[in-house]
């Protein structure tokens, strides 16, 4: 039956309110480009000498590609994604090789025409795809030793290779696919101990080491109090709490050796250990400002001071956010974030009625390298988070992180749309 | 479904939680935080202030004494400055890179993100120059601004200078100055600095991260005009003013010259004069140096701030008491032997006069006579009750304006000094003075000191028959002959018109007299009646200072006049003919030739200037004084706090005056 519908048409079981969405972030991208690198000489929409539009011409891109996956069968994706994997892989070696470096980071392959390719975008979609290959196999079970540490080679190989380049931001975009792994059973304490690990961390660069000693030991005293008749519960207790004290220990030698100068320098700003709003908090300080600047209602399209006089660096790409919150306000900020939060809410929606647990943590994966990129793009924006250089889903300017993210949500989309079979 | 389906549920409230927390925070920086709304706008917004053209200064025919000329300054906004080629900007603006590290050092101290001055006044050359290459120049703004000029180079002192405001200033004027900003600091050009200064104007620019200008900001919502100061027409005469300060060249002292009946300044000469135009431009601060240093003092306002004995010059003024107070007759005698036995004290004249009247003790200026008229006074209430008739005395004196300051709009004058009864119980124990122990005052000497500002305003008081309008210098503000109210009354000085006459006959004979004694009489104008007496002040450290006060003609008096030539010996030597030229050519517009042969490059070429050692003397005991004075502030001062009342009547005395400019203006408004 099933079959038969699908060959009747392509369209037959897309979820139409992803699509819907996805449309209005490029939109949203597309006229924010506009305002953030507004060009009196080139006023056009669609003027290819202008960042919107090339956006433009990257936005047809992806809708084109996004029809072509819905014309592909869920199997034959399936079945290349160990071939995907090892293309993108290559690339991120060869990108290693002839890459060409910009800001730093060597991370783009020209491809002629003066456009570049980002392989890491892509290895985001490949590495989802292989994960949900392997986990979705028969007699694989995170929850096994084994089956994890596979789960987790095939996270962290394109890691290592994209922080050669270095690029710490895509680096970290694969640490959210510990979401993936949590659905599929891996134990919360992973969860619960990566948090308090980043709390501790982050808490003893602000703050003396002993008081947050004092602090661990009170609460672990607590726990041990209400466990007194449980010996085993209060030896695990003492054991955590040493662990924890010891980890307090040595967060700030990790901090101070583990980082480099730049990236400390740029934690610091955030933990308000040093102000610098002219070097290195130069971005965030006036990416606050134009955020802060916009009030409720913004100052209207075209009309944010912050965006049209370029204080903002980068504010096509990684500060996008800067020209929603100036010239749209904290509505503007609202509506965004809520189409974000309902597009992840949908993805999760999705995922949990798909038959084949293939598509489901395919979805989960789509959702958590979403969420991931949403909340640091944001978070860097309003300054809660150190300056990490992702672009945000579908608004940033880039035609490499576009194109990944519609093949990212449209395969979803295609796997969705045979969501009845096995694939 | 599976075993873990029910993580869905951890995996959403994670992601809802995490993106809540970034609404929130958005909530704050965006809706409860609006701090950012400033930083933006100070961003964006550049504000640069128009400055106005200060108000030119014209003479009583409408003569300019200065006027502005255009000047540039270089400012810096070290937050914009950039990498660029220090080497080419240095020599633009002719310094060197240690100069040039020093200036930015100074500016990012005063603020690392705010345009302060960089270097000043760069002369048009320069600017051409460099505004061609401004762009090069990230961070570095040319701010147009005016400077004075003086083109005759005339009345240094009356005029003053302007400076750039002092961190005193910037604080006293409630922020209206900022720093690089000009101010008047003496002269005219600080008495009438809310006048001059106009009113300044700003211009809000929007700029983007590179400091370009990008155009106006909220369409000029925010931009305010600048007006430009008032021109102010002074009563000085610039002919008068070049001859006198031709003639006073290489002398010290001071011509004081005044319409009597308006009490319009028509002459202020302060000698060593300096060129104006020295204070202005980039060599100011040398120049100035120089000048402060300059054992002769330059700075010194000497018509309103020198105090001399006015010596002989005071008899005239004394006669007029004693006649008011009916203690003298004009047909009072004295049969002069060459000296007066004052009690037991034998004070010697000048000459044996014989027998005197008033008018020709005054042609005569003798000695003998005025020392009998003091005694007189002095003894109104008999011998052994000196005190109240000397306090009556005084009281008169004081209204001549003597003792105190007059008035003049022009700042620091001095109150001279007429001494207290105190003054004397403290140096002789109450009441054991007597008229023969203070009798020098008789004669302008002792203790009794007044600026040529007094001096001549005295002259007006005998031309006007007994009253003076308070000498002022400005007689118009902008088209309107506005000057303040204090300027039109008159101040009568308490003595009956009818007095005058035998004290001006002797007067007239002091320049007009046959009899030997008249002591000007090589000054004498032909065609012109001048009343005149002349004065010789004592000096204890050198030649004596030669004084002269006149008033021409004697009917329907033009022109009052005070000479002072320092350490140059008789008034009747240099005084009176440097007085004379002044009176003729004010009178006549030209100089004639005269009986006595005397001519105006004769007197200008002479060099009268003391020995610098001796000089210095009376320079430290003139510190002295100016010590004595602080101290005497002090205690004002102290004496203010302790009464509560009196604190808070000075303080809206005080108050009152800057708010009579104020009312000026809104005066000026209705009337439009």
């Amino acid at each position: 039956m099933n079959n038969n519908h699908s060959q009747r048409s392509f369209f037959f079981n897309v979820d139409w309110v992803t699509v819907f969405l996805y449309l209005i972030f490029c939109t949203i991208g597309w006229f924010n480009i506009h305002a953030a690198v507004f060009d009196e000489k080139h006023p056009s929409f669609i003027d290819s000498n202008t960042h919107y539009g090339k956006q433009f011409i990257y936005i047809i891109a992806g809708v084109v590609v996004g029809m072509i996956i819905l014309l592909l069968e869920s199997r034959f994706i399936a079945t290349l994604a160990p071939v995907f994997y090892v293309v993108t892989t290559l690339l991120l070696i060869v990108v290693l090789v002839i890459g060409k470096n910009v800001g730093g980071n060597q991370a783009w392959i020209n491809i002629g025409g003066g456009f570049r390719l980002q392989p890491s975008e892509f290895a985001k979609f490949s590495t989802c795809l292989l994960l949900a290959r392997y986990l979705s196999s028969v007699n694989i079970k995170v929850t096994e030793v084994k089956s994890f540490f596979i789960a987790a080679a095939i996270i962290l190989f394109p890691m290592i290779l994209i922080k050669l380049q270095p690029d710490d931001g895509s680096t970290l975009v694969f640490c959210s696919l510990i979401f993936v792994l949590y659905r599929e059973g891996l134990s919360p304490y992973f969860l619960v101990t990566i948090g308090t690990m980043i709390t501790l961390f982050i808490t003893s660069q602000i703050y003396n080491e002993y008081y947050i000693m004092i602090i661990i030991v009170i609460i672990g005293a607590i726990i041990a109090y209400a466990n007194k008749r449980n010996r085993q519960a209060i030896f695990k207790t003492i054991a955590v709490v040493a662990v924890c004290v010891g980890f307090v220990f040595i967060a700030k030698p990790l901090y101070n050796h583990g980082l480099k100068q730049h990236q400390r320098a740029r934690i610091d700003v955030v933990l308000g250990i040093t102000t610098d709003s002219h070097g290195v908090g130069y971005n965030q300080n006036q990416s606050k400002i134009a955020i802060g600047s916009g009030r409720l209602w913004g100052k209207g399209y075209l009309k944010g001071t912050q965006t049209k006089y370029a204080f903002v660096p980068e504010q096509s790409t990684d500060f996008i956010f800067c020209t929603i919150g100036e010239e749209w306000g904290f509505a503007g900020s609202v509506v965004v974030l809520g189409l974000y939060l309902f597009l992840l809410l949908r993805i999760i929606f999705i995922a949990e009625r798909q038959r084949a647990p293939f598509s489901r943590i395919y979805a989960y994966g789509v959702a958590s390298v979403l969420f991931f990129h949403v909340v640091i793009n944001i978070a860097m924006a309003i300054g809660v988070m150190p300056v990490i250089g992702i672009p945000l889903p579908f608004i940033s300017y880039g035609g490499s992180s576009l194109l990944s993210f519609t093949i990212l949500l449209f395969v979803l989309i295609k796997l969705d749309s045979n969501r009845m079979g096995i694939v | 479904m599976n075993k873990f389906f029910e993580r869905r549920y951890v995996v959403t409230g994670i992601f809802i939680v995490i993106i809540i927390t970034l609404l929130a925070r958005l909530f704050y920086i965006q809706i409860v935080d609006d701090r950012y709304t400033l930083y933006a706008n100070s961003n964006v917004r550049r504000t640069q202030i128009v400055y106005p053209a200060r108000g030119p200064i014209l003479d009583r025919k409408g003569r300019v004494l200065v006027q502005n000329e255009p000047i540039y300054d270089v400012n810096v906004n070290p937050k914009e400055v950039r990498a660029f080629d220090t080497v080419a900007f240095c020599k633009m603006l002719g310094i060197d890179k240690a100069g040039f590290d020093k200036r930015l050092a100074k500016a990012i101290k005063y603020s690392p993100n705010k345009e302060s001055p960089f270097e000043k006044q760069l002369p048009v050359e320069m600017y051409a120059a460099l505004q061609e290459k401004l762009f090069e120049f990230p961070g570095f703004y040319v701010q147009p601004r005016t400077v004075r000029a003086y083109p005759d180079s005339v009345a240094a002192q009356f005029l003053g200078f302007i400076g750039e405001a002092t961190p005193r200033d910037i604080k006293r004027s409630n922020g209206y100055y900022r720093l690089g900003d000009y101010i008047g600091v003496t002269g005219v050009e600080k008495s009438y600095e809310e006048v001059l200064r106009g009113q300044r104007g700003v211009k809000v620019q929007m700029v983007d991260s590179r400091g370009i200008p990008k155009g106006s900001y909220a369409n000029g919502a925010l931009d305010t005009v600048a007006r430009s100061g008032e021109r102010l027409t002074s009563s000085l005469d610039i002919e008068i003013q070049k001859l006198g300060e031709k003639l006073m060249k290489d002398k010290l002292g001071s011509i004081v010259a005044i319409e009597p009946s308006t009490g319009e300044i028509l002459c202020y000469v302060s000698s060593p004069t300096y060129d104006p135009n020295l204070m202005v431009g980039r060599e100011r601060g040398n120049n100035s140096a120089k000048m402060y240093n300059d054992p002769y003092k330059p700075f010194f306002t000497r018509p309103i701030q020198a105090y001399y004995p006015p010596g002989s010059s005071f008899k005239p003024l004394s006669a007029l008491v004693a006649l008011q107070e009916g203690l003298i007759t004009p047909q009072t005698t004295y049969n002069c032997p060459g000296y007066y036995m004052a009690g037991n004290v034998k004070v010697k004249c000048t000459h044996v006069h014989g027998v005197v009247n008033l008018s020709n003790a005054i042609a005569g200026s003798c000695n003998g006579f005025f020392d009998m008229v003091f005694e007189k006074l002095m003894n109104a209430r008999g011998p052994r009750n000196t005190t109240p008739s000397f306090v009556d005395w005084r009281n008169k004196v004081n209204k001549f304006g003597l003792g105190a300051k007059l008035g003049v709009d022009i700042p620091n004058e001095g109150r001279g000094n007429v001494p207290t009864a105190l003054h004397y119980d403290n140096i002789y124990h109450p009441g054991r003075w007597r008229s023969s122990t203070i009798i020098s005052l008789a004669i302008g000497q002792g203790e009794l000191e007044a600026t040529p500002m007094q001096l001549a305003n005295i002259e007006c008081t005998i031309a006007n028959h007994g009253f003076f309008y308070k000498p002022h210098l400005i007689k118009g503000i902008g088209d309107k002959d506005i000057i303040k109210d204090e300027y039109t009354q008159k101040n009568y000085v308490g003595i009956d018109p009818q007095y005058f006459e035998p004290v001006i006959d002797g007067m007239q004979n002091v320049v007009e007299g046959n009899n030997g004694y008249a002591t000007a009489r090589r000054s004498r104008i032909p065609g012109i009646i001048m009343c005149g007496k002349t004065g010789t002040a004592q000096n204890p450290h050198g030649k004596n200072h030669s004084l002269f006060v006149a008033y021409a003609p004697r009917e329907n008096p033009k022109i009052a006049i005070a000479v002072v030539v320092e350490n140059s010996g008789d008034g009747g030597n240099y005084a009176a003919p440097i007085a004379s030229f002044i009176v003729e050519k004010y009178l006549k517009g030209m100089i004639t030739k005269r009986e006595s042969g005397i001519t105006v490059d004769e007197f200008a070429n002479m060099n009268l200037l003391p020995d610098l050692a001796l000089y210095q003397h009376d320079l430290q005991r003139e510190r002295r004084r100016d010590s004595i004075r602080a101290v005497k502030a002090d205690s004002i001062k102290k004496f203010k706090a302790d009464s509560m009342k009196k604190a808070t009547q000075l303080k809206s005395a005080k108050n009152n005056k800057p708010g009579s400019w104020g009312n000026l203006f809104a005066g000026r408004g209705k009337g439009k």
